[in-house]
């Protein structure tokens, strides 16, 4: 018996109880203790983990998700006239603090819950199946969790998903014709315009139109993203770092990385109501590095200032650019 | 219409000469050294007589490797990946105080080595469902069969024992084990495979 064969049966033993296991902070604990005993422990691990990731592929064999929209015969939840006024006039209050809940009156529907945030807004969801979606700034999404389907589709804005993997019940998010399936995972799906971008920080999903009209389901595992555009797909894949920078909002921040001060704007104005306008092509094409609170558009002005001796001007609601 | 392009290569995502976090190692790790292992595998077997040795062998050689990445990475991982596995059994030489001949390739051999065309990082992206396949194919069936209820009908561990009608310890020793045997299939040089119990 080699000394390596015992420290991978070991690592094959944590990567088992993570797949199988709830897993809570004591048991990341010990396996990071683990981790940090050994050069030989993390590599052992680190290369059963990517072979582990990698049967991800596997599941491509596996049956077509089931389609979201089969409703099966439920009972209405009963909700008297009241629950539904009091439940707008939270609505209303809640809009004011920046992010809302409410029950959606369409009767027909099973069960809709609606959750918006303002601009600017940062609002956590529990979901009752267990799953936390993460609302980013002016962002609407509906959600349907019910003993028998998991559905959300996101209407505007971004969200971040961390779901309860439950194999029975794919959890889909529906995104204009586009279709996310879960099979485990978190991933982040953003929506602007006419462009879908999904990217997967853990675990893998599935995207598709339920039309069909994507010829073969996109799989995407951890760390690869997808943007679509004109029904086009692209594939990439992100490095943890870029992805961790791409879910800075998660903690208030926004992180440029190379960023082009065009894209830096268009950033920080998805989260304030001021706007950042810049004048010339010149200044929007200048890449900047840098960490920001998401409302620091004073900080950021002050870069533009100082370190690239830009003109910054107040026009009433705009703040220009230039050079 | 799906297109896919790689976007990982020529991005200067790993400068040479810079430390590295940990996640950052991890990353490097798994893109840059691991599609390096049939090679490892290759010449240790040509260069080390004992074959139990081996495993042992690699490990090490992937532990100095990325502890020395970790405060600089290198320029050319393969390369660098053969002279660090070089050095280990030298000194494994002179430390056992073994004198196996050819347990130590010379300098020149290493030297073509390290001239060789490497393992085509994207041929691996490409081939990973028909290698997977193949690989699954060659588990033991018990261990084929768990493998393939988790991935592909995302069973948890108690509706695989009870499908299988084994305990739900067996079903963690078939997966650890069918997880280990995978990985070497994966990476490691077909021809060489140890076989597992």
């Amino acid at each position: 018996m080699s000394a390596a064969r015992d420290v991978n049966a070991a690592a094959a033993h944590w990567l088992e109880r993570r797949e199988f296991e709830s897993w809570n902070e004591a048991d990341e604990a010990a396996l990071s203790a683990w981790l940090a005993q050994a050069w030989e422990h993390r590599v052992a691990y680190w290369r059963l983990k990517d072979a582990w990731e990698h049967t991800d592929r596997l599941s491509v064999l596996r049956p077509p998700a089931p389609q979201p929209a089969e409703a099966p015969p439920t009972r209405r939840p009963f909700r008297p006239i009241l629950f539904r006024i009091a439940a707008a006039a939270l609505l209303i209050a809640a809009l004011g603090a920046g992010a809302a809940a409410y029950y959606s009156s369409n009767t027909d529907a099973p069960r809709e819950t609606i959750y918006a945030t303002q601009v600017g807004g940062h609002q956590t969801v529990q979901l009752a199946d267990g799953s936390k979606i993460e609302l980013n700034t002016d962002t609407v999404l509906r959600a349907r969790v019910s003993a028998h389907e998991r559905l959300v589709t996101l209407d505007r804005g971004e969200a971040y998903f961390q779901i309860s993997h439950d194999p029975k019940h794919p959890f889909v998010v529906m995104v204009g014709d586009h279709r996310v399936t879960d099979l485990g995972t978190k991933f982040l799906v953003r929506r602007d315009n006419k462009n879908l971008e999904v990217a997967v920080t853990e675990g893998r999903v599935q995207l598709d139109t339920p039309d069909g009209r994507l010829q073969s389901p996109v799989l995407l595992t951890r760390h690869e993203a997808a943007s679509v555009h004109d029904n086009k797909v692209f594939v990439t894949r992100k490095t943890a770092l870029s992805l961790t920078n791409e879910l800075g909002w998660r903690h208030g921040f926004l992180v440029f990385d190379h960023t082009t001060l065009a894209d830096a704007v268009a950033e920080f104005n998805r989260y304030n109501q001021g706007k950042l306008v810049i004048a010339d092509p010149a200044t929007a094409r200048l890449t900047m590095d840098g960490t920001f609170p998401i409302d620091g558009i004073s900080a950021f002005t002050e870069v533009a200032q100082e370190v690239f001796k830009l003109r910054v001007e107040r026009r009433r609601e705009r703040i220009v650019i230039s050079r | 219409m799906v297109e896919t392009f790689e976007t990982s290569r020529g991005t200067g995502l790993f400068k040479p000469g810079a430390a590295m976090t940990a996640s950052e190692v991890e990353a490097w790790f798994v893109r840059e050294v691991l599609p390096m292992e049939a090679m490892l595998m290759h010449y240790l077997h040509q260069n080390w007589r004992n074959k139990s040795d081996i495993e042992d062998l690699r490990q090490e050689v992937y532990a100095r490797v990325c502890e020395a990445a970790q405060k600089e990475v290198p320029e050319k991982t393969k390369a660098f990946v053969l002279t660090t596995a070089r050095n280990l059994l030298i000194n494994r030489v002179r430390r056992e105080q073994i004198v196996p001949i050819e347990a130590v390739a010379d300098l020149d051999e290493l030297e073509v080595a390290i001239d060789a065309p490497g393992p085509e990082r994207n041929a691996m992206a490409r081939d990973v469902l028909r290698k997977l396949q193949g690989a699954l194919d060659r588990l033991p069936p018990r261990a084929r069969e768990v493998v393939t209820l988790r991935r592909i009908e995302g069973l948890s561990r108690p509706e695989i024992a009870q499908r299988m009608g084994i305990s739900e310890k067996t079903v963690s020793e078939h997966l650890t084990n069918g997880l280990c045997a995978l990985a070497d299939m994966l990476y490691g040089d077909a021809s060489d495979l140890r076989s597992k119990p």
